[in-house]
């Protein structure tokens, strides 16, 4: 099992969230060429190793959650809100 | 490599089992081949026996990093079927179970392939309509399939739950051609064929570094030293992205996800078809092999990973599957469960293709699909790379399809890698 450290609930088994995907993707602007659009929406780096994912706190507080997590030994390093309001508010917080 | 036929194993019988040769050599690398496959999984060995059974190409060599079935090809719950829709794919993997029927002659050993029916349930008006659909598409294609009422099905399989399931089973789609095989059988049958005809097979040999140049591969630095093929082609499955990064080709439309197997204490003949149930959340498959255990699986285990073990909450997930259906195996113990890491891609179909470098050709996407696949994905893949054009069962199977808006999305589930099957 995986424990994720939800920012707002603690630290629970991760089957308690979804997982999301790659969140380093950067979506290109709407007008972006189709060549961008694909990339952004069909190609992976697939990193071996540790990368920035999301998961959702699904059966917690529903907050979309940015996690650093090795996809070798699955070893978290960091989590945060995805949303960057939600982030400050966790900073002010603390 | 002596022969199996009915005369050695007679004689062979009187001497003690003494007259057997090894199955397949143990060659020392060449700095210098025709064509490198890399991955000694049933892909890459299947592609190696073709290249040279179909179009006569010597110096061959097939590159693993392990042991050969090392990988997924030892890892899998052997299903093989056919039941596919989508243009190409339906050809191609109809061709592969065909190949599958004459595979334990063609490769001279017995890989006990048994089309023992794939009985796939289902529980709502919905799902037998959309069944109907793909099996009526499949027949038009002159592949076999059926629609088995109630009646049918517990004349079949008395010991499904028909009495108090949470979506009660009111049917099964059927393909009575398809069913399973021995993996490990497959990966000797065919590394022992391709090795008869010449082809190179080296294990311990991991490449780890790809030089370019003038827009060709070079030379592949191994473990086992530097090595050029005129040809390189990559069937390393879960592994992918790492070697075409190395080829410095950037990014794929495939993520690393690990899928489990289970496998419990063996028992008397019980189960005689693959089943397979899926609905909801649920995803489960299960049929019992020659030894008495019952071999079964479900999902992924929802995120990506590159480690070959698998969690927890899966196995309960499975579990409870398994109780919902055959409700009569809850005592049963289960002996081992393990991972592989399944290549998934972004539609759930495979590739099979050219790719930016001249001479590398590309082998991958299996998702949770390809032993089935092995056969024919040597076959197609042996083909493109003797004959550098595509066949045109693959002509879509490429990385430009996204591009073009040719997504071949079997389960119409979106470019998310875990959702499809
Ligand atoms: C639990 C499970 C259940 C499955 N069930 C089914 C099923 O019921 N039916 C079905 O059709 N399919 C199934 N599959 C899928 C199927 O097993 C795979 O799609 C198929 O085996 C992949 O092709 P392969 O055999 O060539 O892969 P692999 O056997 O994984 O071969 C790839 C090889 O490449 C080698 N390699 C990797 N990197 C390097 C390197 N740098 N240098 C040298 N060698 C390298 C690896 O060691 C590996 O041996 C299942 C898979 C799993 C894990
Ligand atoms: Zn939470």
């Amino acid at each position: 099992m995986i424990r994720i450290k939800c920012p707002y609930c603690g630290e629970r088994d991760h089957s308690e969230f979804t997982y999301g995907g790659d969140a380093s993707i950067n979506y290109p602007s709407l007008d972006a060429s189709e060549a961008e659009w694909t990339e952004a929406i069909f190609f992976r780096k697939n990193i071996k190793g540790f990368q920035k994912e999301t998961w959702h706190h699904l059966n917690g507080c529903r907050m979309w959650l940015e996690v650093e997590r090795s996809t070798i030994t699955h070893e978290i390093k960091s989590v945060k809100p995805c949303h960057p309001d939600l982030q400050k508010l966790m900073e002010l917080k603390k | 490599m002596t022969k199996f036929n009915a005369w050695n194993v007679f004689k062979n019988g009187l001497n003690g089992q003494t007259g057997w040769s090894r199955q397949w050599r143990d060659p020392e690398p060449k700095s210098n081949y025709n064509v490198i496959i890399i991955g000694g999984g049933l892909h890459g060995l299947a592609t190696a026996y073709y290249l040279a059974k179909n179009h006569n190409v010597n110096k061959i060599a097939v590159l693993e990093k392990g042991w050969i079935g090392g990988g997924n090809a030892g890892r899998n719950t052997t299903i093989i079927r056919s039941n596919y829709m989508m243009p190409g794919s339906h050809e191609f993997y109809e061709h592969s179970l065909k190949l599958w029927e004459n595979l334990s002659h063609e490769l001279n050993y017995n890989v006990m392939f048994s089309q023992r029916a794939h009985v796939n349930l289902y529980h709502s008006p919905g799902a037998k309509d959309s069944n109907a659909r793909r099996y009526n598409t499949m027949r038009l294609h002159g592949t076999d399939g059926e629609l088995w009422d109630l009646n049918t099905l517990k004349k079949n399989i008395p010991h499904l739950n028909y009495n108090d399931a949470r979506f009660p089973i009111i049917g099964a789609a059927v393909q009575r051609r398809a069913g399973n095989a021995r993996h490990d059988s497959a990966v000797w049958g065919y590394a022992r064929a391709a090795d008869s005809l010449g082809v190179d097979i080296i294990q311990n040999c991991e490449v780890t570094g790809i030089t370019r140049k003038n827009g060709n591969i070079e030379s592949l630095q191994t473990s086992r030293g530097i090595m050029k093929g005129n040809k390189i082609g990559f069937a390393v499955a879960g592994n992918t992205s790492l070697l075409w990064q190395m080829a410095d080709l950037g990014n794929l439309p495939i993520e690393s996800h690990k899928l489990q197997a289970f496998v419990t204490e063996a028992v008397k003949p019980f189960l005689d078809h693959v089943v397979v149930y899926g609905v909801g959340g649920a995803h489960f498959y299960i049929s019992q092999s020659d030894k008495g255990s019952l071999v079964f699986g479900g999902d992924l285990d929802w995120y990506k990973s590159y480690a070959q073990r698998g969690n927890l909450p899966m196995v309960q997930d499975v579990a409870e599957a398994a109780m919902a259906i055959l409700p009569s195996i809850g005592r049963l113990r289960l002996l081992r469960h393990w991972a592989g890491v399944m290549d998934m891609s972004m539609d759930g179909t495979f590739f099979i293709c050219k790719t930016p470098i001249s001479n590398l050709y590309l082998n991958a996407g299996w998702n949770y699909g390809g032993f089935k696949a092995s056969p024919a994905s040597g076959w197609y893949f042996a083909d493109l790379i003797a004959n550098e054009q595509p066949h045109k069962y693959i002509q879509h199977h490429h990385l430009k399809r996204f591009e073009q808006g040719i997504n071949l999305d079997e389960r119409g589930a979106g470019p998310d890698p875990k959702l499809h099957g």
